[in-house]
């Protein structure tokens, strides 16, 4: 049977992890190869790395990273985070990451999606969406596209836009609320969803995560395939051990043999 | 002894070549892994591998590109029965012909052809991805040691599409999603598996370790 997936989420920033990771004795908590390998003996089932760095200069920096990290444990990446072309899609792959997910590039020209399935399969090609609510108060919830970190309203329905994708050939489908991301209140749990309930893809539920009973709900109620969280797992809240635990007690079939 | 790893553009190598390093090491053989598209180097090798992340029209462009290189592998894997393991698309491509993105022709080694996955049930999701536990069909020495089956290991899927085997002997294990996906195939002194043994932690070490200690 087919598990669902527990994702922790680094953020990396000129090829350090920000924030660090306090969940284990780290000999430097600001190394995406220590934490990675941290995760991966904890039993992750997959990694995902976002690169925040601001200047297009230092991003050579993320290919080493995924080279270090692919080459240190034996999990599955996903890798995101200013990824425009089809060369920078091949790169990061060759580096080692076994999935690629797209963001502001897809919302500009979609059309990416598609030529990026046809080289690497739909497999490898995941697309990031944000999206907060845009309902005025007393109207249905109705979930709009943001970029640039949350800053840039689109215009664009979210629902519409993740069924676009998936027809054009994503693979799956990294799905943050904007609005709860950094909350510790939940996954939206309509938004998420009303997205996975409209694509024949994978979703993965991030932002939000505060307690156990929260990486359940992504699944039990927002039908989301795997769930991503970063905070409670870098600081230590919860284990992953801890997670899968408590999903296996709810009746979420999730891998135990994961170390 | 001496593995060959097909570097043929398509995909990374980096975590096969690591996998299968450590493989060896934990099973105690002395092997010397090397990256090629050098078809005198697989031509020389004791044991062949050939990964492949991708589409399969993709994969088979590249490996067609590489000068001689299909030529060697049949030399090779089907005259002299040099053991073969592909992963992934480079255990698709054994078969005689894809359907993603078009009809393309594959090696033709194993009957079959590569389909989309259709599981019966339209709430799961395609691609495939994730761990899955493994169901073997046939006692085979790949399989040797492995805990399978619902509360054995898992394996770490990420596909769309899968062989889908003319002979059901080819088929050694299968994976439930919403019907059988074709989890591991081989036919005499070739073998690969849909999945990622290279990812696939104690499961896919211990299969890359019977792999080298196969003797087909």
């Amino acid at each position: 049977m087919l598990k669902t997936r527990i994702i922790p989420c680094l953020d990396v920033k000129d090829g350090r992890v920000v924030k660090g990771v306090k969940f284990v004795d780290l000999v430097d908590a600001g190394d995406p190869v220590e934490a990675a390998r941290a995760y991966d003996a904890a039993g992750a089932d997959e990694l995902c790395f976002l690169d925040i760095t601001a200047s297009v200069e230092a991003r050579g920096t993320l290919i080493d990273v995924v080279r270090r990290v692919a080459e240190a444990c034996f999990m599955p990446v996903t890798v995101g985070g200013g990824v425009r072309t089809l060369d920078d899609i091949r790169a990061l792959m060759l580096a080692g990451a076994d999935k690629v997910s797209i963001n502001t590039a897809a919302v500009r020209d979609s059309a990416i999606v598609g030529r990026a399935a046809e080289k690497f399969g739909a497999q490898a090609i995941v697309v990031a969406i944000d999206a907060k609510n845009a309902a005025g108060p007393g109207e249905d919830a109705r979930f709009e596209i943001f970029t640039h970190g949350g800053r840039n309203a689109t215009g664009i329905d979210a629902v519409a836009y993740a069924q676009r994708v998936a027809e054009l050939g994503a693979g799956e489908i990294l799905l943050t609320s904007m609005d709860r991301d950094g909350t510790r209140a939940g996954f939206d749990l309509p938004l998420t969803r009303a997205i996975a309930d409209a694509v024949n893809i994978p979703v993965v539920a991030s932002g939000g995560v505060g307690t156990l009973d929260h990486f359940v709900a992504g699944v039990t109620e927002g039908h989301a395939s795997a769930v991503l969280a970063a905070s409670v797992f870098h600081f230590g809240t919860f284990s992953i051990g801890q997670v899968k635990d408590h999903m296996a007690a709810a009746g979420v079939p999730v891998r135990r043999d994961g170390n | 002894m001496n593995i060959a790893l097909i570097d043929y553009d398509a995909g990374n190598i980096h975590s096969a070549y690591k996998a299968l390093e450590r493989a060896a090491r934990d099973a105690g053989i002395a092997a010397t892994v090397t990256v090629t598209a050098d078809p005198k180097v697989v031509a020389a090798a004791d044991r062949i591998v050939l990964p492949g992340d991708g589409a399969f029209a993709d994969c088979m462009r590249h490996l067609e590109a590489v000068p001689g290189m299909i030529e060697t592998l049949e030399d090779s894997v089907r005259r002299k029965g040099r053991p073969f393991f592909g992963i992934c698309v480079g255990m698709q491509l054994l078969a005689e012909r894809g359907l993603e993105h078009g009809v393309t022709q594959g090696l033709g080694w194993i009957p079959g052809e590569v389909r989309l996955l259709a599981p019966a049930d339209p709430a799961l999701k395609v691609p495939h991805m994730g761990w899955n536990t493994l169901e073997p069909l046939q006692d085979h020495a790949l399989l040797g040691g492995l805990p399978l089956g619902e509360d054995g290991l898992h394996a770490y899927f990420l596909h769309a599409y899968h062989l889908v085997v003319g002979e059901r002997r080819d088929l050694v294990a299968r994976a439930e999603y919403g019907g059988t996906v074709s989890a591991i195939v081989a036919r005499d002194n070739m073998a690969g598996t849909q999945f990622h043994p290279e990812k696939s932690q104690r499961l896919g070490l211990g299969l890359l370790a019977n792999f080298l200690r196969w003797k087909p």
